[in-house]
């Protein structure tokens, strides 16, 4: 890629990146604020973070964001310095400016359109709390690119930038005669002591000053006491210059322009000595105009000089000692726990990815061909084998863990959604998050954006009451919706919870007759009634709201969560709520399976989900009605399941003598019984996607290579048991959804 | 002319981009994330010049430039201070600090080239 020749583009990158990271921060701040820290820490960080997306947009010329941020962090200046307070007002239009300096971010990284509207409505918001205190066009004083080191004097913002003379314009090196143009400078230099504690050097300035052009320096001693006397940190010296030089008024000046007011300083041009034209432009220090004799303008510079110094000795310390010392104590209580990172392109560790992948079906096919070469399991080929074995599967986590990332950022642009989508229908609510530090594949990550914005305007819209019917039902004016992830046997789970009104059961169930999805006198359990919801062309508004209902139901939700191989289901309990649950593998590359058959078909199951496998006897298994059947495990029952059958490889059983029973845990810790013919083996396979083209059938998540070269489908038990128990209602559905906690 | 610089400055792009404008001047460049860490990475080496932002996390650039001028070895060495105004009053309150001279973001590299040469000597 060509990214990785050119280190500006490369920086470019990173800047977004690590804009990401100072967004976060932002949203992270503003969201402690809003919880009611207020020290004054929280508030440096959030204005760190604006802060430093305004100075790396400036390098690459974002003028956009540069002039957004730079607004927005005039405002947190006026609140970190007490000139304003925050209410939640003011953090209510801090959190808008956050989400839009992200869509300006977002739109530079991409070269998109900016949102011009919004950015002069909330410019127009962030300039109400600045009141008349500030003038309004003060990003002047951020200068773009080109007019960047600022050797330039004080008031050189009034000047065009093309007219300002840069070091870029600086003579060729100094001819060492008086070429026609050079002009004579005298030029007087005492410095004080304040020069050399900021670290200058009169020696260096002389230096540079020599670089000009052909110079003449006398020392003045006369201000030296006796050796017995001297104080070493008080300087004695001055200077007198006399330089010969093309350059202009303005660039001898430009030498002296860090010191400026800690010296004397005059510059004066001999008579006859063009100044190079641009004089009038220039400002006072390159003093002399032709008119003027020397002897005059001679008297005019030390009175100048020496003003700044008075400002400086008087104005400073007591500014600096004031702030300097709040800052540094705030600073002491952060802890910036920096990880260092290393930033790789996806693509090379996609290419890993399948790489390792590749690897695990070649061991695969080694252990194979080992095991029919007749070698004994003891043999040392074979325990070189298990060693090897132990590896690839390190190597295959590591990797894993390299896509892995914290759902943080994912959960930060949910408060988003929550906030507007809340503002869009009026209603107050809250989003309460946890474990946002789960990490989860990151094209996981990528891929739930949609079904969880998806879901959780649901939530905000449908879910959580008016809030006249909130009051009625006695609970507190603000909805609180609570997202949460986990890790939970082996998968990651999801759930998104409102504490509104639960499904109105009737209603979806009226629904569902209505539009011809159920017959009438469909009888349905509570949970069945509930799952309505993912049916497809199901909606339960009737009006087509501007925040939820464009058209796409949960049922759109539940396919896209199945095509990462995850599970949805729906909890709700009436006044109290409705949980959603996803239940998503932790990668998509690989998987540890157990090797099944089924009517001389080799298919694949996760291991994770099989808690137990039996050999039946009959008496073992008790039917129900015709075609359902249960088992007795441990004085308990649990409902029976035909594999074979329900994938239409063969007649149901009749008989289960002997049949090989995997009893497969559900999300909601119900389990089932499922029939297979013989286990054939537990190994990882490597997991690859059926392709869109394919019929997606009911309970068959992904196909995988085996070791010998056949090609296996991967099964999602779950899915195939509930597909099947739709087909014929009234089963084991109970145990099958969950009931609420 | 080679000079070894210590740049500060919590941003990683902002260090980058220094990284970049130093590197084919010869220069040689450490960079430190914070005040704090800018103060550790100073232990090691002996810098030429010293480049700091001023908002920082942990330890700002004002902290940082007292810290470094209370270090007797270091009274005297160049520090630049970066920063995003060009305001009278901000630049005064750096060299109050103890700075010795300012770079205005953005820069531009030669100029910070010629900014460094010319303090450091």
């Amino acid at each position: 890629m060509s990214i990785d020749n050119d280190p500006m583009a490369e920086i470019r990158a990173s800047y977004f990146v690590e804009c990401e990271e100072l967004l976060e921060a932002l949203q992270d701040g503003l969201q402690s604020i809003e919880d009611g820290a207020d020290d004054v820490e929280t508030i440096n960080v959030v204005f760190r973070a604006v802060h430093s997306i305004k100075g790396g947009a400036g390098a690459f010329g974002l003028d956009a964001l540069v002039r957004f941020a730079h607004r927005y962090e005039t405002v947190l200046d006026e609140v970190r310095s007490d000139r304003l307070e925050i209410g939640p007002r003011t953090l209510k239009v801090f959190f808008q400016a956050a989400d839009h300096l992200s869509d300006l971010v977002r739109a530079s990284r991409d070269d998109a359109p900016l949102p011009e509207a919004e950015t002069g409505a909330l410019l127009a918001a962030l300039d109400e709390f600045l009141g008349d205190a500030k003038e309004p066009e003060e990003e002047i004083d951020f200068q773009p690119m080109g007019m960047s080191l600022d050797l330039g004097l004080e008031d050189e913002e009034a000047v065009p930038a093309a007219e300002v003379p840069d070091l870029d314009d600086l003579p060729p090196p100094p001819p060492m005669e008086p070429s026609p143009t050079a002009g004579i400078w005298q030029i007087h230099f005492a410095p004080t002591a304040e020069l050399f504690e900021t670290g200058n050097e009169a020696a260096i300035l002389l230096r540079n000053l020599g670089e000009l052009g052909k110079m003449q320096v006398t020392c003045n001693l006369a201000g030296l006491p006796p050796l017995a006397q001297l104080q070493p940190e008080i300087p004695h010296l001055s200077w007198d210059i006399t330089l010969e030089t093309e350059a202009h008024g303005r660039e001898i000046a430009s030498i002296f322009e860090f010191v400026e007011g800690q010296c004397l300083l005059e510059i004066i041009a001999w008579e006859g000595t063009d100044n190079g034209g641009d004089v009038s432009r220039a400002p006072a220090e390159s003093k002399p105009a032709p008119e003027v004799p020397p002897s005059l303008a001679r008297a005019e510079k030390p009175a100048e000089a020496a003003q700044p110094v008075e400002e400086a000795t008087a104005s400073a310390p007591a500014a600096v000692s004031g702030d300097k010392g709040g800052t540094a104590r705030a600073n002491k209580q952060a802890t910036a726990a920096a990880k260092s990172v290393v930033r790789v392109d996806l693509d090379r560790i996609e290419r890993l990815v399948n790489l390792v992948g590749e690897l695990v079906i070649n061991q695969a096919m080694l252990s194979q061909s080992l095991e029919r070469s007749g070698l004994s399991s003891h043999s040392d080929a074979m325990n070189e084998l298990e060693e090897f074995q132990r590896l690839t599967r390190d190597i295959q986590d590591s990797v894993m863990m390299i896509r892995a990332q914290p759902v943080k950022s994912l959960f930060q642009r949910m408060a988003r959604i929550v906030r507007e989508a809340s503002s869009a229908v009026g209603k107050d609510v809250r989003l309460q998050t946890s474990g946002e530090a789960t990490e989860v594949d990151k094209t996981v990550i990528e891929r739930l954006a949609d079904p969880l914005t998806h879901m959780i305007r649901n939530a905000v819209d449908h879910g959580l009451e008016s809030l006249e019917d909130r009051l009625v039902a006695g609970k507190p004016e603000q909805g609180r919706i609570t997202l949460t992830a986990a890790h939970r046997s082996g998968r990651v789970v999801i759930e998104v919870s409102d504490d509104g009104a639960g499904i109105n059961r009737p209603k979806v169930r009226q629904i569902a007759v209505d539009k011809g999805l159920i017959p009438a006198d469909a009888n349905l359990s509570d949970s069945e009634i509930d799952n309505l919801l993912f049916l497809p062309g199901f909606s339960t508004v009737s009006v087509v709201s501007d925040l939820s209902g464009r058209g796409v139901g949960m049922d759109v939700v539940r396919t896209a969560i199945q095509a990462l191989g995850g599970r949805i289901s729906i909890t709700s309990t009436p006044g109290k709520g409705t949980l959603f649950s996803i239940s998503l593998p932790l990668t998509l590359a690989v998987l540890d399976g157990m090797v099944i058959e089924v009517a001389g078909e080799t298919l694949v199951l996760p291991l994770n989900l099989v808690v137990e496998t039996l050999t039946l006897d009959d008496r073992e298994v008790e039917m129900v009605r015709p075609g359902s059947h249960v088992i007795e495990v441990r004085s308990g029952f649990v409902p029976l399941f035909d594999l074979g059958a329900a994938l239409g490889y063969r007649p149901p059983l009749e008989k289960f003598d002997n049949t090989v029973v995997l009893l497969i845990a559900h999300e909601d810790g119900s389990q089932t019984g499922l029939a297979i013919d013989n286990i054939l083996d537990q190994r990882q396979v490597v997991i690859k996607g059926l392709d869109d083209s394919f019929y997606r059938a009911p309970g068959i998540a992904a196909a995988t290579i085996l070791g010998d070269g056949q090609i296996a489908l991967i099964l999602d038990p779950s899915d195939i048991i509930q597909s099947a128990v739709r087909a014929t209602p009234r089963t084991v559905t109970k145990d099958e959804i969950g009931v609420p906690a | 002319m080679s000079l070894k610089i210590l740049a500060v400055d919590d941003s990683r792009t902002m260090r980058d981009m220094i990284r970049m404008a130093l590197l084919p001047a010869g220069f040689t460049v450490h960079t430190a994330d914070d005040g704090v860490h800018g103060i550790e990475v100073l232990e090691g080496i002996a810098p030429d010049a010293i480049i700091t932002d001023i908002n920082m996390p942990r330890m700002d650039g004002f902290g940082f430039i007292d810290a470094v001028r209370a270090q007797n070895q270091h009274r005297a060495t160049p520090i630049l201070v970066l920063t995003t105004e060009a305001a009278p009053e901000l630049k005064q309150r750096a060299r109050s600090a103890g700075a010795t001279g300012w770079i205005v973001k953005p820069f531009d590299p030669e100029k910070l080239v010629k900014a460094l040469t010319m303090v450091a000597g």
